[in-house]
């Protein structure tokens, strides 16, 4: 708390000493402890990266730690809602918390924008005209791995993924897209660690190729027991299992396999180029997908900014929709459930000096819109 | 679904529960001589794990990183029984499960606060990486293989050294009646501190070992925990040959029933409903397996009394 | 009038004057925390029969604290979405009115706790403690994957549920009316602990022979302390789900249950007040520590730890001495 009244306190002056300025609140929950605390800070760091470049001081951010529970996400965004008056919220990782927080901070009037997780219902049916998602529709990176696996010709696919509805939505989304047949389709315990049993199932379907989706520690586990098994068939996922944040801990197990993901760090434009120099520059590391949806986030926010207040929610809205910032990604544009309408590419790991990292061989998927637009009536 | 098939996934239910048994051994020595619940052992394990990465990482060498968890866990054990455990040991169960669970949220986040959000990388050594063909045609991770070797010499090592040295004579002495050992002049406080010593020593082993094929991070002790305290109960609480069985029966079941569950279902219903009704069902598999046997002997399998 | 029951007094006084302050000065997350701890304070009352009491050591009470907020999820998800719950044997379209939702999960975890309890009971000590968990590890596991109602995603409503003659949106009313639960489970329980029912559980639990020898067994008495404290901490977990208008299997956890034992032990074991004073402490120390710094678990460890070892018999035991009210 108190770090956090320093911050306002010092906004407070710095507003005072300009006059009388429209002030931005921006509230981000996210997750800064426990397991799961990595995916958070990388949010945090590209998102601060991109507020603190702008150099504007009538933009306050104030960020929260939701420990990856649901119920601490809801009571800090009522705190923030209620307490804070913040305008804009974002920040929240999982699926979980996001259908915990956003129907209501939407409904009390408040923006907000997903830097990481697209849950089906907020694209279809729960959709809201205040609610923009600026990574993906859950389902997205598991279409376009559907998508690769057609064009490079693999017909009898292994598929897994953890028994949660991410994992269904997963599986569901890879079913989409991939015309060939399925040699087994297991649904693991969530937060399982040992995969020996199902790598044994693998070997013994026949299987040309696996689909996995199990992120965190589930598919660092996955990946090197799947390398020890000797078990050689290629291995498509979607980016979390081989993104900057987790490959180090993979290491060369993951060396090779097609992962699929709307940013990496060698696509060719001036935003990203300023982007990653910017992030290793200022945090000593590669930046992650996750640190690079936090930038594009705060961008958004931004960009919005500068053509409209806040507080005339119509025309700031107007301005979102219109989407018209330097996205790392390239091209980005809102279809019009306010998910983006994008790119996905398929990156392969490599090895470059000590650092694994990815880079982009095919594009999965082209300016690919999410399913459950038809079922959004805004 | 061939035999062999049906072997290897015995195997990977024996060696799931090999390892289950080094974190077991220690929790249910420490219940056994001192009768304390530790919900910090899970700790002890991410501390194993977290050492042998960074040793591995400095030094390139796996054998190192391995007597380094070693080391590592039993140090931090030995700490936390001079400076907090022992205070404990007069006291009732709640404020232990409180205390402990204290030591699990310092250890969690000074870990992080060392290393960092991010998981650390530990491999399997180049000399045990890959499969090795079996009698019958079965591959089988030479890795996991030299897992389950590890376990059965330190179970041996175990038993000997409960039923034959000389400290095993003093643990199965304090067990029996703490007061009549002190009077025999055993320095009862460090006979505690070494047996605290030796289970987080266990447990850090386990933590390295496993380390190498699964995701060293914060946080990976409790899971592993519950799924100790289970075999504990089910083996009967300070019986190391019950913490044997309870591991074996734990891992078997565990890993036999994610992988027959939704096949057996499927014979009942349409696929896509079987699997994951299935997993379902896995998941809870062995919480049932302990209700059963508690209800059956409330004591556990191989417990004198609770 | 003994010092404990100026600290209850003083203690009940405070968790109803703060938020009223807030009002005032139009400060409603405050209010917010103050249900908050009303509700788990709620859950530890409930825990606290069966702890304090009984010397039943559940660590699976969270099965209940998420019994009752499913009984809210589901009720209120099908009113909302208007699919019927069952149409047999008569149409039931779910529901939004707080009382009929409370009913429900009084009743489901009453009913959880007499199958959970009648199978524990049969062990002790450790065994009891572990059992315990398992059967809230099952549950966790089995509403992680219900998709019917939302797996890990657990359940959201939109709108807080009905009161009649209230407006629950409001947080100083959804306040009160959490804050007169507790006080009903407050006196409940003080009734409880000085029945004839009560002195006999107690007597079980210091000896169980004693019991015995009147012609009681240990094992009824136990077993009905047991369903009342579930169903306590079932109604708690009605009103949580409702205070977050969400539900999910993390209130089913084990660490839900390790929280609301917490409470239970930090404000003193058997202490009538001890879940409220526990559960105050432990949010404000939550919601203090985490602005201090990312790594703030540390210190909320250490002082944890702190407690137990040097404050025995909990803070209320700290402040009010060792005399205990009901023994």
């Amino acid at each position: 708390m108190k770090a956090l009244k320093s911050l306002a306190l010092a906004t407070a002056v710095s507003a005072l000493a300009l006059g009388a300025q429209a002030d931005t609140k921006i509230g981000m929950i996210t997750t800064l402890s426990g397991g799961g605390a990595g995916l958070g800070v990388d949010v945090r760091d590209g998102f601060m990266l991109a507020i603190e470049a702008a150099g504007r001081d009538d933009v306050e951010v104030v960020i929260e730690d939701d420990q990856r529970k649901p119920e601490s996400a809801v009571q800090i965004a009522d705190q923030m809602i209620q307490s804070e008056k913040v305008d804009i919220m974002t920040g929240i990782i999982w699926s979980n918390l996001a259908m915990a927080v956003v129907p209501s901070a939407t409904a009390q009037g408040v923006f907000y924008l997903s830097p990481n997780a697209g849950p089906s219902v907020l694209a279809g049916k729960r959709c809201h005209q205040n609610y923009f998602n600026v990574a993906w529709q859950n389902d997205n990176l598991h279409e376009a791995a559907g998508a690769y696996a057609n064009d490079a010709g693999l017909k009898n696919s292994y598929i897994l993924a953890p028994n949660y509805p991410a994992g269904k939505d997963a599986l569901t989304g890879y079913k989409r897209m991939y015309d060939g047949g399925l040699a087994g389709e297991t649904y693991t315990k969530l937060g399982q660690t040992d995969y020996a049993a199902e790598i044994a199932q693998i070997r013994a379907s026949g299987a040309d190729s696996v689909y996995f989706f199990l992120p965190g520690g589930m598919g660092i586990s996955f990946l090197k027991q799947y390398a020890d098994s000797g078990v050689d068939l290629p291995v498509v996922g979607p980016a979390f299992s081989f993104d900057q944040g987790i490959l180090q801990a993979v290491g060369a197990a993951a060396l090779g396999v097609k992962n699929t993901s709307q940013w990496n760090k060698d696509l060719d434009n001036a935003a990203n180029a300023t982007f990653v120099s910017a992030f290793q520059e200022k945090y000593g590391r590669l930046p992650s997908l996750y640190a690079s949806q936090g930038y594009d986030t705060a961008n958004l926010i931004l960009s919005a900014l500068d053509k409209a207040d806040v507080k005339d929610q119509d025309a700031f809205r107007a301005a979102l929709q219109a989407a018209e910032f330097d996205s790392v990604r390239g091209d980005f544009k809102f279809g019009p459930n306010n998910h983006p309408v994008q790119n996905i590419y398929v990156r392969e790991v490599i090895q470059e000096g000590d650092v694994f990292t990815n880079k982009i061989v095919a594009t999965g998927l082209s300016n690919h819109a999410d399913a459950y637009a038809a079922e959004c009536n805004m | 679904m061939s035999l062999i098939l049906i072997l290897e996934q015995v195997l990977n239910g024996l060696q799931f529960g090999v390892m289950l048994f080094l974190m077991a051994a220690g929790l249910t020595l420490v219940f056994g001589v001192m009768g304390l619940i530790n919900l910090a052992h899970g700790a002890l394990y991410m501390v194993g794990a977290f050492a042998a990465a960074a040793v591995a990482g400095a030094t390139g060498s796996f054998l190192l990183a391995l007597v380094a968890s070693l080391a590592a866990a039993a140090a931090a054990g030995a700490l936390v029984e001079v400076t907090v455990i022992r205070r404990l040991y007069d006291r009732d169960h709640l404020d232990q499960v409180l205390a402990t669970f204290a030591l699990i949220l310092i250890f969690s986040e000074g870990t992080r606060w060392v290393f960092g959000s991010f998981p650390l990388f530990l491999d399997v050594p180049e000399y045990l990486s890959g499969p090795v063909t079996l009698p019958g045609g079965i591959k089988y991770p030479l890795y996991r293989l030299t897992i389950i070797a590890i376990g059965l010499v330190v179970g041996a090592g175990l038993f000997w050294l409960i039923a034959r040295t000389r400290i095993g004579i003093q643990i199965r002495a304090g067990e029996a009646d703490r007061e009549m050992i002190a009077a025999l002049g055993v320095d009862i406080s460090k006979l505690y501190t070494l047996v605290f010593a030796l289970g987080a020593a266990l447990a850090g082993l386990a933590g390295a070992l496993v380390g190498a094929i699964q995701s060293v991070q914060v946080g990976m002790g409790e899971p592993v925990l519950i799924l100790a305290f289970v075999v504990i109960v089910i083996g009967g609480i300070g019986s190391i040959k019950g913490a044997l069985v309870g591991a074996l029966l734990v891992g078997l079941t565990d890993t036999l029933g994610g992988v027959f569950l939704p096949l057996l279902f499927a014979l009942m219903m349409e696929p896509a409903t079987a699997t994951s009704l299935g997993a379902s069902l896995a998941s809870m598999l062995i919480y049932i397996l302990m209700a059963l046997v508690l209800l059956v002997r409330p004591s556990g399998l191989f417990g004198g009394s609770a | 009038m003994t010092r404990e029951r100026l600290i209850n007094a003083a203690l009940l006084a405070s968790l109803l004057g703060v938020p009223l302050l807030a009002w005032q000065m139009d400060e409603p997350f405050v209010i917010t925390l103050a249900t908050k701890v009303a509700i788990l304070a709620l859950a530890g009352v409930g825990l606290n029969i069966a702890l304090g009491l009984g010397g039943l050591v559940s660590l699976g009470h969270a099965a209940f604290f998420g019994i009752g907020g499913y009984a809210m999820g589901i009720l209120a998800a099908h009113a909302q979405n208007y699919e019927p719950l069952f149409t047999w044997p008569f149409l039931f379209e779910g529901s939004n009115q707080m009382p009929l939702i409370w009913l429900v999960a009084v009743v489901a975890s009453a009913l959880a706790a007499l199958v959970i309890g009648a199978l524990s009971l049969r062990t002790s000590g450790v065994y009891f403690i572990m059992i315990t968990l398992a059967f809230g590890q099952m549950l966790y596991y089995f509403a992680i994957s219900w998709s019917a109602y939302g797996g890990e995603d657990g359940l959201s409503i939109w709108v807080r549920n009905e009161m009649p003659g209230l407006n629950t949106l409001d947080p100083i009313q959804f306040f009160a009316i959490a804050f007169a639960v507790l006080a009903m489970a407050l006196w409940f329980s003080a009734r409880l602990a000085r029945s004839p029912f009560g002195l006999a559980l107690s007597a079980s639990r210091q000896t169980a022979e004693r019991v015995e020898t009147v012609g009681l067994t240990p094992f009824k008495l136990r077993l009905v302390a047991f369903v009342i404290s579930g169903a306590i901490t079932g109604l708690a977990g009605a009103l949580f789900a409702d205070l977050n208008r969400f539900v999910s299997p993390t209130m089913l956890s084990w660490h839900t249950s390790g929280e609301i034992m917490i409470f239970v032990i930090l404000g003193g074991v058997g202490r009538l007040y001890a879940p409220l004073l526990g559960a105050a402490v432990y949010i404000l120390l939550e919601h203090l520590l985490g602005g201090i710094s990312e790594y703030w678990q540390i210190f909320l460890g250490l002082l944890l730890l702190i407690m137990v070892l040097f404050a025995k018999g909990g803070l209320i035991g700290l402040i009010a001495g060792r005399e205990v009210a009901h023994d």
